[in-house]
């Protein structure tokens, strides 16, 4: 598989492969990185959000 | 100094003056939805609910990413659904995820701004994460799914 990188296009064989992850209330997050020579060549992340911003409407009464 | 997740106050007035349009306006200029974008915030920012609209003060930026950030795209209409007869609950999430595709952001981010591009750039809502950093690839945002507990923006009444 062909990896973006700093130096350019780069075959996955030639490079290390670190993965991490996170997940809680407010996101579930999963990243990819490239390592070359103890260099890191590329980093992708994704962020699933799962926490919204919600808002309570009101309406007063007269009483 | 921090970023931090809420609907802002600026939004919540101007929904009530129709400032914010994600469907089509019953009475306005044009039909069309507005134009929404997401832009990036470094961790060391202080987004929140008192921010009324876009500014590049605190934005990331690298190789790749544009000031102002990518469209966010609202394909579906607002919900509104009643759960009694004295409470019910609108909400609206954007239909695709935002992307950000081959960026090198190498200051930690963690936040995106949610702002309507066609109305002067006004704030609606702030997003915060883990804070992050990308090299020559892709950050993604994914939304939950768009129902009246888990859209990302929700008017609700108790």
């Amino acid at each position: 598989m062909i990896v973006t990188t700093t130096k350019g296009d780069m075959d996955d064989s030639l490079l290390e492969k670190r993965e991490g992850s996170l997940d809680n209330d407010n996101e579930s997050t999963t990243w990819v990185e490239y390592w070359l020579s103890g260099e890191l060549v590329h980093r992708s992340v994704h962020v699933a959000l799962k926490k919204n911003v919600s808002s309570a409407v009101e309406a007063a009464s007269f009483n | 100094m921090a970023n931090t997740q809420a609907m802002t106050t600026s939004f919540m007035g101007e929904l009530m003056t129709a400032t914010h349009n994600f469907g089509t306006a019953p009475v306005r200029a044009t039909g069309a939805t507005d134009s929404f974008k997401g832009a990036l915030y470094l961790a060391s920012a202080t987004y929140n609910a008192s921010t009324t609209a876009y500014s590049a003060t605190g934005e990331v930026s690298g190789t790749n990413y544009t000031a102002g950030g990518v469209a966010v795209t609202f394909g579906t209409p607002p919900t509104a659904t009643n759960s009694s007869t004295t409470a019910g609950v609108a909400f609206v999430t954007p239909s695709a995820s935002i992307t950000y595709t081959n960026v090198t952001l190498t200051t930690a981010f963690d936040a995106v701004l949610i702002y309507n591009s066609t109305q002067s750039n006004k704030a609606v809502s702030v997003h915060t994460f883990g804070s992050q950093t990308v090299t020559a690839g892709t950050f993604t945002l994914t939304m939950p799914s768009n129902t009246t507990t888990t859209a990302l923006i929700r008017l609700a009444t108790t």
